[in-house]
């Protein structure tokens, strides 16, 4: 990862030199022509191609907008229901990330998405407590839960 | 030509600053409506952060449009509602269950995973 962002970084300056213009416009050319011959030697540096990664991060920020839209639906219609038919409870929800880093995007992502609501972490990392504003079904909760945001964060971090 | 684009430029602002005090309005309704601390959080945390994001975003289209200043600052204040409102939510609800606050329920048995759990440290 880091290699492959010296090279590119090197590639841009390269670029630089060779035109003998030093001004932003031809270090982002450098740098997308860096990025360009990274991509075509994917296959002769070590680990994945690092823009891969990136890629992976904005597809994850768009996921937490279109959730977090979706969230303020659902509770602006739980406010201005007349009558309380929701049935909230706490529950329990086994993650498989390790480092604090990826818990702590983890719980902000379900504080910010639809019903949800982490209020506290067990003491050995494996558990997260989970409010949600309608429970119906445990199993539901932890797999939509899992699918959606423990797969994206684990494909940016490993 | 121009002054119709400018006209749906400022139809946009309009909407996203609507939206916004919307979300905030609701958000305090809910406030006020939901029956315990942790129901509470859910409104306050989520509608007021997209509203108040919502209000930024309109507040940094008009400067941009109008007045063609890029503000740094009101994109900041997003990226940092958006950091802070859930870990301030996860405190709140954190230190409210440790003080023994029971969720509310309908039928009022409330499930309640973490107060378990609990109970069965304290047993060991």
């Amino acid at each position: 990862m880091s290699l492959q962002i010296t090279l590119n970084l090197i590639i841009a300056f390269m670029w630089m030199f060779l035109t003998e213009s030093y001004q932003f416009p031809s270090f982002l050319t450098g740098f997308i022509i860096g990025a360009f011959l990274l991509f075509l030697l994917r296959r002769f540096i070590p680990s994945r191609f690092y823009l891969y990664r990136v890629w992976k991060f904005v597809s994850l920020i768009l996921l937490f907008i279109k959730e977090l839209i979706k969230s303020n639906v659902s509770i602006v219609k739980l406010v201005y229901q007349p009558k309380r038919t929701y049935n909230p409870g706490i529950f329990a929800l086994p993650i498989d990330l390790k480092t604090n880093w990826e818990i702590a995007i983890l719980t902000s992502l379900i504080s910010l998405t639809p019903g949800t609501l982490s209020v506290a972490i067990s003491d050995d990392n494996s558990l997260v407590y989970i409010h949600a504003m309608d429970l119906q079904d445990d199993k539901k909760e932890i797999e939509s839960i899992k699918d959606s945001f423990e797969k994206a964060i684990m494909e940016v971090t490993r | 030509m121009e002054t119709t684009i400018e006209s749906i430029v400022q139809w946009i602002i309009i909407l996203f600053l609507v939206f916004g005090t919307f979300f905030i309005l609701s958000a305090s309704i809910g406030i006020l409506r939901f029956p315990d601390v942790y129901t509470r959080l859910h409104a306050s945390t989520k509608a007021a952060t997209l509203g108040i994001s919502s209000t930024l975003i309109g507040a940094f289209l008009f400067l941009y449009i109008e007045h063609g200043i890029i503000s740094g600052k009101l994109i900041l204040g997003i990226i940092f509602i958006m950091l802070t409102a859930p870990i301030s939510a996860h405190m709140l609800g954190r230190a409210a269950h440790h003080i023994g606050i029971k969720p509310w329920a309908k039928d009022d048995n409330s499930r309640d995973a973490f107060a378990e759990a609990k109970e069965k440290n304290n047993q060991k």
